[in-house]
């Protein structure tokens, strides 16, 4: 476990050290400005406006980072054989994919954290005395983390055992699929075959619901968010993520690197 | 009784190819050989011979499809044995966002090394292989033998008890390849166990208690380089003076002249019988010597046996 924390922090630095993650929370910065121009020229949904362009932008950036990072983990590592050294050391297989994935994540928690930062000190620009608009959206965006540490699992997934540009396609897929799992669920038709629609049922089960993780509707409205909300969405995005990176571990452990 | 440090027993890799993997190909078979402690050995062999799968299934990098291999009395499979064991792979490269500094502090931290003796040790590695002027800088900036230098150094950097490394000559100038070879030479000295596989002969004759040839994925020979360039027809060159003319006509025939000196190579069984004659004839002989088969030579006549063989035989690990 102690080595997978070396790993990570070494993770960590090659995405610090790469300059285009620094370019993307330029991005996300330059966007939260752009949401204050916005919210001067609509009068009275100024903090709205704020928090969805702002938590739409830390969203997107986020995702564009786990999943294009999160394919190359360890494809990028196999095809430049940076990882033969490493391995060859006391490190086991699932401590080198916990490390990858534990390096990403953070990389995300502090850019998501400064771009949040940016975020709030928007709000604190044009704020009208609304207490917990800044609450839901600390959720919100703590949610947003969690939604990214499930794709970049995913990612993380895919990058075991295909190319990657497979993998950003599967990832993708997976994430819009997961974005549509309660009307799959709910999904009714009478030229639907009853087989089939009980399959559709089940795949709704089996894909990561993304859905849970989007509560910028009620960020933006200043709604207060459930605290079991928090608990069930941290209780689900941690067993995901672990059989997620179980599911990885056992292929990897298995594979030549030739 | 030595030791042996690295056990090899019936290893074999396969790789599976073609439409769902029904065909393979068969890049090592059946491997059965050790390395004793404390000696240096050399692992020759030419390109796709299988050297490369031998030491990658040795380190854990790829699995094998039989047989069984330990390393200081581990399996292999065991990942206590990897904190024991220095591996330098083939072509190295490494994070090229880190300087050669952090790169082997990063992997002291892998190997637990405690923060005062990292600081030392990294130190000393980088001074050992020469790059204490360019420890600062990235790697990316690193020219190939100086990448080949940090790889020699993360490999010793724990002081491992067995080091293996996968060409570690390649890529060197003269000077680097002979620091390397010095590095080897201490090594030894400190009694580590030390496997190098190498294209270089010349190296493996200087530096290796015993060598190993591999070609077509199969052991041909095993030994110290004097034994096994041994097997081969020993001749004994003959190298003498003579003014005259006509009594020696048929041996001067066989022989190459340098002004009044000749050179003359006969058989170990002819050698009484000709210095006989040459005596008669009154020729001053100047030396004679034991004409040894280089393990070039040993090494190209196993290479041209397996492909009159089998011409067709393709192996690769990579």
């Amino acid at each position: 476990m102690r080595r997978a924390g070396i790993v990570a922090l070494n993770t960590f630095r090659e995405a610090v050290r790469d300059r285009v993650l620094y370019n993307l929370v330029f991005f996300a910065l330059a966007m939260i400005a752009a949401s204050i121009l916005v919210g001067q020229v609509s009068i009275g949904i100024e903090e709205m406006v704020i928090v969805t362009l702002g938590l739409s932008a830390i969203s997107v950036i986020g995702l564009l980072i786990a999943v294009f990072i999160g394919v190359g983990l360890v494809s990028k590592e196999m095809d430049k054989r940076t990882l033969y050294a490493l391995l060859a050391k006391p490190v086991r297989r699932w401590e080198f994919l916990l490390g990858k994935f534990g390096g990403l994540v953070l990389t995300l928690t502090v850019n998501t954290a400064a771009m949040a930062a940016g975020l709030f000190l928007a709000l604190s620009l044009v704020k009208q005395g609304t207490e917990h608009v800044e609450g839901s959206v600390l959720v919100a965006v703590y949610f947003i983390l969690l939604k990214l540490a499930l794709v970049v699992a995913l990612a993380l997934l895919f990058s075991c055992f295909t190319t990657p540009l497979l993998s950003i396609l599967y990832t993708a897929g997976l994430y819009i699929a997961g974005l549509f799992v309660t009307e799959m669920r709910n999904f009714q038709s009478e030229t639907m075959s009853r087989g089939l629609q009980t399959l559709l049922r089940w795949l709704s089960y089996l894909l990561p619901n993304f859905e849970n993780f989007d509560v910028m509707a009620a960020a933006a409205h200043g709604r207060a968010i459930p605290g079991v909300l928090i608990a069930q969405n941290t209780a689900y995005a941690a067993l995901y993520c672990a059989v997620v990176l179980t599911a990885a571990a056992a292929i990897f452990t298995r594979r030549n690197l030739k | 009784m030595a030791t042996a440090a690295i056990e090899i027993e019936n290893l074999t890799k396969d790789y599976p190819f073609g439409f769902l993997h029904l065909k393979k190909k068969t890049s090592l078979e059946g491997l059965t050989m050790s390395v004793e402690d404390g000696e240096v050995f050399g692992f020759l062999g030419p390109n796709g011979a299988g050297k490369t799968t031998t030491i990658k299934l040795l380190v854990g990098l790829i699995f094998p499809t039989a047989g069984t291999a330990r390393i200081l009395g581990k399996s292999i499979s065991d990942i206590s044995m990897h904190a024991d064991i220095g591996y330098l792979p083939e072509q190295p490269y490494f994070y090229d966002y880190l300087t050669a500094a952090e790169l082997l502090d990063y992997f002291a931290r892998i190997h637990d090394v405690s923060s005062q003796e990292r600081r030392l040790r990294v130190d000393h590695m980088l001074k050992k292989v020469g790059l204490e002027t360019a420890r600062k800088i990235q790697l990316r900036k690193y020219s190939k033998g100086m990448l080949q230098r940090v790889g020699l150094a993360q490999a010793i950097l724990h002081d491992p008890k067995v080091v293996i490394l996968d060409e570690p000559m390649s890529g060197l100038d003269p000077v680097g390849r002979r620091e390397v070879r010095d590095i080897i030479l201490e090594l030894k000295q400190a009694g580590k166990t030390v496997m190098f596989s190498t294209h270089i002969l010349s190296d493996a004759e200087m530096l290796c208690d015993r060598v190993g040839v591999i070609v077509g994925g199969k052991l041909r020979g095993v030994g110290a380089p004097d034994e096994i360039v041994g097997m081969k027809a020993q001749a004994m060159e003959i190298l003498f003076e003579y003014a005259g003319a006509a009594g020696l006509q048929p041996l001067l025939s066989k022989a190459t002249q340098t002004g009044k000196r000749y050179r003359m190579q006969v058989s170990e069984a002819d050698l009484y019988a000709t210095l006989q004659q040459l005596g008669g004839a009154r020729a001053k002989i100047l030396s004679v010597s034991q004409v040894k088969s280089t393990l070039e030579e040993y090494f190209m006549h196993l290479v041209e046996a397996d492909r009159a063989q089998a011409p067709a035989v393709e192996v690769s690990g990579k």
